[in-house]
This record gives structure tokens, C-alpha cells and sequence, in this order.
């Protein structure tokens, strides 16, 4: 029955979204939608305002006017309020953000155990299973500095998955990682995908996108540009910005 | 370390023995004779306030300090206010002074207030000597906080955990590490200044070594004696605290 109307209703809706800097202004009248089971891929050059729209989606950033709703919760606006999102909507960041102090199960058991309010038993169990299904079981007992960066971000992804959360948001995941690293990542993030994960994802990897996302959004200076299916955002970009963008980043 | 203590108690001994009736009369803390003894057990006597004094003076300043600094870390200006407005006070009060007024000035404010607290001179030195210092510990932890790179209070934020939460489980572990050297130059700090207490008449340290120098007159030996009591206790605790460091260091490594 919930199953039923949360297909019907957006689980990100945002409309009209300003927000600046001081004096920059970072997000300029920004309207999306994200149905339930959706992935958007956001891409645009450094300062355009992507991960600043990821970040407002969770309440690590506030917005200044318009309105966002996700999961059927409005945000405040101007507010540091927005806390308890971290309930349900789970966040990939480009630094990892790991705990160092603790051990990799320890990263993923701490917010089940403290803010769901599992037992350790189950905490751990919901864990493990987490940690062979991003193919890292054997090093759980480790702390994440002894782990290559592929896995530490792949430990990254099992800890915000153990919140069991409706909604994944990734900002830029595989930026910070050498490059063969890259593709262990993306496979875990496919796979997601294929479960039906409704997800938003920052990333510059056009392969990533046109594998698993449903819509590509295209934004410059705080406004989304272009927004279209993969095949058509790679085969007829509307505008110059973005065929210019295309072009610098497939050229390689 | 050590060593230079022994060479300097060795050349100390030597030049008394070598001169009976000069300049060193090592004989008024000499254990061998009966009035030596008594005057050494005095002295060392003062361990004992002086430790609890410290001790105690500590322990409520590392929790004072982390209450001002904590409002020093919200977004809220009027907390920053107060936060800053007690670190500058604070830290521009000298401890002599403070003292003094803990010791003579608070029991009559509280009088007029109806409290008839009566502070004795532990409890004026515990006060005095918590508060002056809580305003650098408060420091120390704002320094240690923010070093804390500020990702991780983000993903302790998506993974639902309140803000006591985040202090408890991820910040504070990994600011311990960063706070507890400076933490521990203060509690140094403490036990040096604890000597103030002597001028309102706290039984320590330096407040036993003046006693026997007025009935003995013979300064130069009892306050080497007090300046290696005081070297002592700095060095246990310096040992104490590097033990420490290298149990919570070798375990874990700060990359974030």
C-alpha cells in the first residue's frame, strides 16, 4: 500500500531552489524531480553548483528560497534542522569521510547501533552481509587507512548502505581515486543501480552514465542547463555549453 | 634526564661535605640525624596536598574547559560570545590576584547572597587554579576540535547521528589524541602554580619549605630540596603521559 504511493510521488522534488556564497551565487532557480527507482547522473564543470544540490537534498547545505521535498518531508529553509534525513537518505562523499579511529565494521555498525537503535548482533549482521556485497568481507577488521582507496570508498558505500536508506546521493565518488581503482567502484554503484537504488549521482564518468542512469543533468554556473535521456544528452546536446563540455571531456 | 638529576644531587653533596662550615649546610634535611629527619619528613609531607591540589584542580578544568569550548563550535553567535568573553577574562586574570580575591572576596559575595560558605584555603586554590586554567584547556579543545576535519561531522550527520552523538562516537576519539599533549603541559602548568596556594596559607610544597626556612634559616638547601620535589612530580607525570600517547598512538593513525 505505502509501496503504492511512494511510486506516485516524487522522492525528491525541487522547485524554484536558490542559494549563494557570501555574494556567489551558487544555485540559481533550480527545478528537479526524482521519482522512486530513478538514476540521475549530474555533470558540469567545478563551481556549477552539483555537489552544492546534492549537499541541499540532505540538509548538509541549507537553501535560501524555493522548496525541497524529499521523501515527503519538506526542508526548512535557512535551517541546520534537517537532521534526521540521515535516516534515509544515504551520502557517498569524493574524501571517503571515514572514521578513522575505527574499524571497517565499526564504521558501518555505529549509526544502525546509534541512531536505528539495533542491537550489536544485528548491527553486525546487517554489516557483513553489506561488506560481501561490495566484495570486501576479509577486511572487516581493519581500519580504513590500511585499505587502498577502491576499497575505502567501496566501505564508504556499504556504511551509508546499512542505513538502509530510500535514496543513495553520490558526490563525485570516484574523483579522488587512481584510476584503476575507479571501475571496482562504479561496478558496486551499477549493481545498485540494477536493484532498483533510486540514486543521484555527481560524477564526471560518462561511461557510468550511460550504463546506469535513466536522465543526465547538465549544469553551468548554478543552473541546470540540460537535462535529457543518455542517449540523446551523448548522440544531440542542445546547447553550446554542453556540446563545449562534451567534447573536452570524451575527447581522452 | 635522570642522570643529570643524580650528577647535580652528587656535586650538591660533594660541596657540602668538602666544606663543613662553608656556604652549603645540607645537615638541616640530613635523614641521618633526628632534626634532619623531622625537617624532611615535613617537607615531603607536602606531596600530598600539593598532588590533591593539582589533581583535583585539573580534573575540573579539563571539564570546564570542554563546556567553554564547546559553545565556541556552534553557529550560534550569542554562544561564540560567551565563549570568547570568559577565554579573554579568564586568561587576562593573573593567579595571584585571582586568588586573593577567590579567597577573600567570593565568601562575601556569597554572604550577601545568604550562603554562608566558608572557603578554605584547599578549596580557594582548587577554585582559583580550575578556572584560570579551564580558560587554556577551553582553547586546547577548540584547537583540537577543529582539527577534526569538518567531513567528518558531515558523514556522522548522514549516518543520522545527533550532535552529542558525532562528539562522542567520532569527534572527541580522534581530537583525544591531538588535546592530550597540551592538555598535559597544562596539567604541568597546574601543579607549578599550585605553589601560590602557599601565600594563603595552603599546607604544600613551597608552604612547608618557607616554614622550615624561617625556624632554620637556611634557604639555599631547603628550596633546592623543593625545586627537585616539584622537577619530581613534573617528571612522573611526563613519563605518565607519554605512556599514554604511545597507547592511544600505536593503534591508530589520524588520515582524514
Amino acid at each position: 500500500m505505502t509501496k503504492k504511493i511512494e511510486s506516485q510521488k516524487a522522492a525528491v522534488n525541487i522547485e524554484g531552489v536558490s542559494k549563494s556564497f557570501g555574494g556567489f551565487m551558487a544555485l540559481k532557480n533550480i527545478n528537479l524531480k526524482v521519482k522512486y527507482g530513478e538514476r540521475i547522473v549530474i555533470c558540469g564543470p567545478s563551481g556549477s553548483g552539483k555537489s552544492t544540490l546534492v549537499r541541499c537534498i540532505n540538509g548538509l547545505e541549507q537553501h535560501e528560497t524555493g522548496k525541497i521535498i524529499v521523501i515527503g518531508e519538506t526542508l526548512k529553509v535557512n535551517s541546520r534542522q534537517n537532521s534526521n534525513l540521515g535516516l534515509q537518505v544515504g551520502m557517498v562523499f569524493q574524501q571517503f569521510n571515514l572514521f578513522p579511529h575505527l574499524s571497517v565494521i565499526e564504521n558501518l555498525t555505529l549509526g544502525p547501533m546509534k541512531s536505528l537503535g539495533l542491537n550489536e548482533k544485528r548491527a553486525t549482521e546487517r554489516a557483513k552481509k553489506l561488506l560481501e556485497r561490495v566484495r570486501i568481507p576479509e577486511q572487516a577488521n581493519k581500519k580504513p587507512n590500511q585499505l587502498s582507496g577502491g576499497q575505502q570508498q567501496r566501505v564508504a558505500i556499504a556504511r551509508a548502505l546499512c542505513m538502509e536508506p530510500k535514496i543513495m546521493l553520490f558526490d563525485e565518488p570516484t574523483s579522488a581515486l587512481d584510476p584503476e581503482m575507479i571501475s571496482e567502484v562504479l561496478d558496486v554503484i551499477v549493481d545498485l543501480a540494477k536493484e532498483g537504488m533510486t540514486m543521484i549521482v555527481v560524477t564526471h564518468e560518462m561511461g557510468f552514465a550511460k550504463k546506469a542512469a535513466n536522465r543526465i543533468i547538465f549544469m553551468d554556473e548554478g543552473r541546470i542547463v540540460e537535462e535529457n535521456n543518455p542517449n540523446d544528452f551523448f548522440k544531440s546536446p542542445q546547447t553550446q555549453r554542453c556540446k563545449k563540455f562534451l567534447k573536452q571531456i570524451l575527447q581522452h | 634526564m635522570i642522570k643529570i638529576t643524580i650528577l647535580i644531587l652528587t656535586f650538591l653533596t660533594l660541596s657540602s661535605c668538602s666544606s663543613p662550615e662553608g656556604t652549603w649546610g645540607w645537615y638541616v634535611i640530613d635523614p641521618t640525624t633526628k632534626s634532619g629527619w623531622t625537617n624532611i619528613k615535613f617537607l615531603l609531607g607536602g606531596f600530598y596536598s600539593t598532588i590533591l591540589l593539582s589533581l583535583i584542580a585539573a580534573i575540573l578544568s579539563i571539564l570546564i574547559g570542554l563546556l567553554v569550548a564547546l559553545p565556541a563550535m556552534s553557529d550560534n553567535r550569542v554562544l561564540k560570545l560567551i565563549n570568547r568573553i570568559y577565554v579573554e577574562f579568564v586568561r587576562s586574570i593573573p593567579l595571584l590576584p585571582m586568588l586573593f580575591w577567590v579567597f577573600y572576596g567570593l565568601p562575601v559575595i556569597l554572604q550577601s547572597m545568604g550562603i554562608n560558605a566558608n572557603i578554605d584555603a584547599f578549596w580557594g586554590a582548587v577554585i582559583t587554579l580550575a578556572i584560570s586554567d579551564s580558560a587554556f584547556t577551553a582553547e586546547i579543545y577548540r584547537a583540537g576540535i577543529q582539527s577534526i576535519a569538518k567531513g567528518q561531522t558531515e558523514a556522522a550527520k548522514t549516518i543520522g547521528l545527533n550532535y552529542f552523538q558525532t562528539m562522542r562516537y567520532v569527534i572527541m576519539p580522534q581530537a583525544l589524541r591531538r588535546i592530550l599533549p597540551p592538555l598535559a603541559n597544562q596539567f604541568i602548568y597546574i601543579v607549578k602554580m599550585s605553589a601560590f596556594a602557599s601565600v594563603i596559607g595552603m599546607q604544600e610544597l613551597t608552604r612547608r619549605a618557607n616554614e622550615i626556612v624561617v625556624t632554620e634559616y637556611r634557604p639555599l638547601e631547603i628550596y633546592t630540596l623543593l625545586i627537585f620535589e616539584y622537577l619530581i612530580l613534573v617528571l612522573i607525570i611526563s613519563f605518565g603521559v607519554r605512556y599514554l600517547e604511545k597507547k592511544m598512538g600505536s593503534n591508530e593513525s589520524n588520515e582524514n
